[in-house]
């Protein structure tokens, strides 16, 4: 069977154009993906039932078992942690919300470790965004700064800026100019009309001068600045102010970088000076398909986007004390449920020892680095293939996942179902 | 079935034209009926003021922009915790609050029906999943039509039809209930950093005016046969000397619709400007109700300023960034493409600032000015007026004159000569409390033929007790006693069950949403038009398949299906 118009369950941006065709219960082809989102459809190796270790090795356990015994590591815990949600669907993330606030528990995602200094820096000074519909259409000066798309999100350039047919844009290619700033000569800087290279930890400082340059104040830089030369920033100031609708993308490298939460600050404030001269936006470039829905789920559930702690009872948000990085990191938690991630892949080692040392379950279709030392593995259908639901794309455009496969799995929102149901047996009310 | 008897209600039900009769109102199921049988629960009213559900016909609850006010602000979210509690849920948020704290605050107050003031119909699925989460109202969306490419195109062309075609496929794929236009024109010149200043300019690229935008709308929204008219947010909003656009913008509107107004204008306290600058900026309230008396056909909300913290969100983005360069506080903006764009900032409303005062006399005289209680819906533009918790405080001031001047005793002094609110003597009174809290948006909504805003067998089982006998109250007087009342519900009834009690929300509830399918011949389903589907394909990020929003989103429905005339 073809189908059409289907939604790529990998990254961030969330391509709704991709032809699948599915044979004998499993994906035989697909088209319009890039190398990633290929591997995501075809890829085998599923679990085929839930696994629990013992003493001496995996067993085999049904869904029941691993439901009550799932039940039993949370409601037994004092501090729990419900982890991960950026590969799952809105839907199931709702239920870990309530989930969380019935245990009493702490709800975080993955924005702990990539994308949440960027919602610190909106909570200072706000987000001037826009979908990407709005930069295909009309930028015609598109920034990516610390963020390689050819390798992370390899159809944004083509679906979204760069190569992408704009309604304003004659010629799309021809006339957009493209900036790409990074540490060093990536393949997307290959594709740029002007690379800036800085020295590690020197985007703030750029930022910085760009700011002041905009204001007019050139007098005040120095001819260098982080290996950069006024002469280029000048260059970039300019390119910037005559455009008539300036795109910025940023990626981890100036979230994760020296001055975190600062950078993006720095980024947005000068979003919000050239906004005063010509349009401009700025883009958080998100990983997972759906980090940003569960960003959503989580606000508009509990009044913010992630590290919530519910174990007064009431929302709790205090990032340096309440992610999962914190609370693991200080050997607080005493058990976790991790859903659709794979923290074993991207937390701090010091956090991975400690999960290492609680009892831990994991719900996930496929075997991965956190398998190694969870205690439970419970395989779902996976959200987009053989499960449907709601994903939010980097900029916020909720789009339904549709379903290509028929599955004897649990979806996400029925297995976490389940166990919240259990879960109010016990504790609600 | 169920079966309940509320006792000794002391009813208004402006509808019905019952102005303060002690009655027994009998409900099966989810309806109102004539009686019941002697097994029904009873609830003894005692003689307590007993209202329709409230409505609420222009409120931000649900979407892609409310939820930002939420993300980008932990400081309001801070200001409204509570835990889990019984089947409550845990809350966070003062102006913009978790779809459970707007839930729960708004039923505690009576309110059983809310309609979202603004949807981008690429984002209205985000908004139907709120809903989903707000279970103890019934809900609808306003649809945002203001930068709409194809309908500009179709106006540019002058071709009604397809304009109407566009609005009709739009309302339905997206589930919306009625028309939006907010700054008209001016979203789209905001994709390029432009705004457009009132209804006679150009808008970039498309040829077209806000007027004839507007014209056009009011014309489809009408050959479609829709329940509510065009909601329109006037062209320049919050500027001085804005009045004389709103006046101009009034003018376009003429009766066509005898059972409802033809044009619906929100917060029109933010464009009742005088003056040429912030430094001689005055209420021009009486200019603009004047028109309004002589225009029954346009019905407006208020849009209330009251004084503290709140949330400024609207679609109207390059007004969002003017207001931003005045508070310098943190500005989000958020365009969509082909459709709208969207703003946030936070804001403080102080006694003891001049423009504050003057904004916060204006609200209340466009009340008191209107002859007609059914032409003016008592509102905020929650949250960005204030938040809707404080709906009780204007009610208290509409009914009390000793109220608005100790009230105005403490703003700043400038605003006496600026605005002619010291001089109103009128006090409203119960009934049009009534009427400007649940029956005037019935009707505007045009909801009264499906049970909303009355108390007559047939009506939906909707129904407010306050806790106060208004026998023994003189609101011009006991005005505290008249806004405690109306902040929390002895007990709140939705859809024939109570859900709240005395603060208490007491079921988990599921919301109900209201929308709208034109019945459009298949010769003018415009999904079926080459150039439409061209175009869709080409510029918008998102394909035509993905872009409905799905039934499963809209757990309980109630789909209206006018007939058009095309
Ligand atoms: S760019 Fe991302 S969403 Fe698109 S096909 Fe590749 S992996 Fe999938
Ligand atoms: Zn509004």
């Amino acid at each position: 069977m073809k189908f059409d118009d289907v939604l790529c369950p990998f990254c961030g941006c969330l391509c709704d154009d991709i032809t699948v065709t599915a044979e004998g219960g499993r994906v035989t082809g697909v088209d319009n993906t890039c190398l990633l989102g290929t591997s995501k459809f075809l890829g085998d190796n599923r679990l085929k039932n839930p696994i629990m270790r013992t003493d001496d090795g995996w067993k085999d356990v049904t869904y029941d078992e691993a439901i009550a015994s799932t039940l039993d590591a949370l409601l037994e815990a004092d501090r729990p942690l419900l982890y991960g949600w950026s590969g799952t669907h809105g839907e199931a993330q709702c239920i870990g919300v309530h989930m969380a606030e019935l245990l009493g528990a702490v709800i975080d995602n993955t924005s702990s470790v990539c994308h949440g200094p960027s919602i610190l820096a909106i909570q200072e000074v706000g987000h001037p965004g826009c979908t990407l519909g709005q930069v295909k259409n009309r930028a015609d000066v598109i920034i990516y700064w610390g963020c390689n798309p050819t390798e992370a999100h390899p159809r944004h350039m083509s679906r979204y800026t760069t190569y992408a047919d704009g309604y304003f844009l004659d010629n799309a290619f021809r006339d957009r100019t493209v900036i790409v700033v990074d540490v060093r000569r990536t393949e997307t800087a290959e594709l740029a009309d002007v690379f800036v290279e800085i020295k590690p930890g020197g985007d703030y400082a750029v930022l910085s001068a760009l700011r002041a340059m905009v204001r007019g104040r050139d007098e005040m830089i120095p001819d260098s600045i982080a290996g950069v030369s006024k002469e280029q920033l000048r260059h970039i100031v300019e390119i910037c102010k005559n455009a008539k609708f300036c795109a910025v993308f940023f990626g981890v490298g100036l979230t994760m970088t020296r001055g975190k939460y600062k950078n993006v600050r720095n980024a947005i404030e000068l979003v919000d000076e050239l906004s005063r001269h010509t349009k401009a936006t700025i883009t958080p470039m998100r990983g997972h398909f759906n980090v940003y829905g569960s960003n959503e789920v989580n606000t508009w559930m509990s009044g913010y986007p992630y590290a919530i702690d519910f174990c007064r009872g009431i929302a709790f948000y205090n990032p340096g004390e309440t992610t999962a990085v914190d609370i693991l990191a200080r050997k607080e938690c005493d058990a976790a449920l991790i859903v659709a991630s794979d923290p074993a892949a991207h937390l701090p080692s010091k956090c991975i020892r400690h999960l290492a040392n609680i009892p831990v379950v994991q719900i996930d279709p496929y075997p991965n680095m956190t398998t190694a030392f969870c205690n439970l593995q419970i395989p779902v259908a996976v959200s987009g293939i053989d499960a449907e639901g709601t994903a939010y794309r980097m900029d916020g455009v909720p789009i339904r996942l549709r379903k290509v496969l028929e599955t004897e799995y649990p979806t996400d929102t029925m297995l976490l179902g389940r166990i919240y149901e259990a879960m109010m047996e016990v504790r609600g009310r | 079935m169920s079966e309940l008897l509320v006792k000794n209600a002391y009813v208004i039900d402006p509808v019905n034209g019952i102005n303060g009769e002690v009655m027994d109102i009998a409900i099966r199921d989810q309806w109102i009926v004539e009686e019941v049988g002697s097994g029904a629960m009873v609830i003894d009213a005692k003689g307590q003021l007993t209202l329709p559900g409230g409505i609420d016909s222009h409120t931000h609850i649900c979407g892609t922009k409310v939820n930002f006010g939420r993300y980008m602000s932990p400081e309001d979210m801070r200001a409204g915790r509570m835990p889990r509690r019984g089947s409550m849920h845990a809350t966070s948020g003062y102006s913009v609050p978790t779809t459970y704290g707007n839930t729960y605050r708004y039923s505690t107050m009576g309110y059983t029906t809310l309609l979202e003031g603004a949807m981008a119909p690429l984002e209205a699925r985000h908004t139907h999943e709120e809903f989903t989460h707000t279970p103890l109202q019934d809900t609808m969306a306003n649809t945002l039509f203001d930068g709409n490419w194809a309908i500009m195109e179709a106006v540019r062309d002058g071709d009604m039809r397809r304009v109407a075609a566009i609005t009709a496929w739009t309302l339905s794929a997206v589930k919306g209930f009625a028309i939006k236009l907010t700054n008209p024109g001016g979203t789209e010149a905001w994709g390029w950093g432009e705004d457009v200043t009132c209804i006679h300019d150009q808008i970039p690229h498309f040829e077209v005016t806000p007027a004839e935008i507007i014209t056009a709308m009011i014309t489809a929204n009408e050959m479609l046969n829709l329940p509510h008219s065009v909601h329109l947010h006037c062209n320049n909003l919050g500027k001085p000397g804005n009045y004389t656009c709103t006046l101009d913008t009034f003018d376009l509107a003429r009766d066509l619709n005898k059972n409802r107004q033809t044009l619906y204008a929100t917060h029109v306290q933010f464009h009742s400007y005088g003056g040429s600058s912030w430094k001689d900026i005055c209420s021009k309230s009486e200019e603009i109700t004047r028109s309004l008396n002589s225009k029954p056909h346009i019905v407006f909300d208020m849009g209330q300023v009251l004084f503290g913290r709140t949330t400024t969100m609207t679609a109207d983005g390059p007004m969002e960034f003017n207001l931003y360069r005045l508070h310098h506080n943190k500005w989000s903006n958020h365009d969509v493409e082909l459709e709208t764009g969207a703003g946030i900032i936070p804001v403080l409303y102080r006694r003891s600032n001049l423009v504050n005062s003057i904004m916060w006399a204006i609200g209340l005289e466009l009340a008191l000015l209107t002859d007609d209680p059914w032409q003016c819906c008592l509102s905020t533009d929650s949250p960005n007026g204030a938040p809707f918790v404080r709906y009780p405080e204007i009610i208290a001031m509409l009914m009390s004159r000793r109220y608005r001047e100790e009230e105005m005793s403490s703003v700043h002094p400038g605003t006496e000569h600026r605005v002619p609110l010291p001089a109103i003597d009128r006090e409203l009174d119960w009934e049009e409390i009534a009427i400007m809290t649940r029956a005037a948006q019935a009707k505007a909504l045009g909801l009264i033929d499906i049970g909303k805003g009355h108390l007559a067998p047939g009506a939906e089982a909707d129904i407010a007790i306050y806790p106060i006998q208004i026998r023994d109250v003189d609101p011009s007087v006991d005005y505290m006693k008249v806004k405690e009342a109306f902040a929390t519900t002895a007990y709140t009834i939705k859809r024939g069950r109570v859900v709240a009690r005395q603060g208490d929300c007491v079921v988990d509830g599921i919301n109900s949403t209201i929308w709208v399918d034109p019945q459009v011949p298949p010769e003018y389903d415009i999904s079926n038009d080459p150039e439409f589907v061209k175009k869709f394909d080409r510029y918008y990020t998102v394909r035509m398949r993905n872009y409905p929003v799905q039934d499963v989103y809209l757990e309980r429905q109630v789909c209206l299906r006018p007939e058009v005339s095309l």
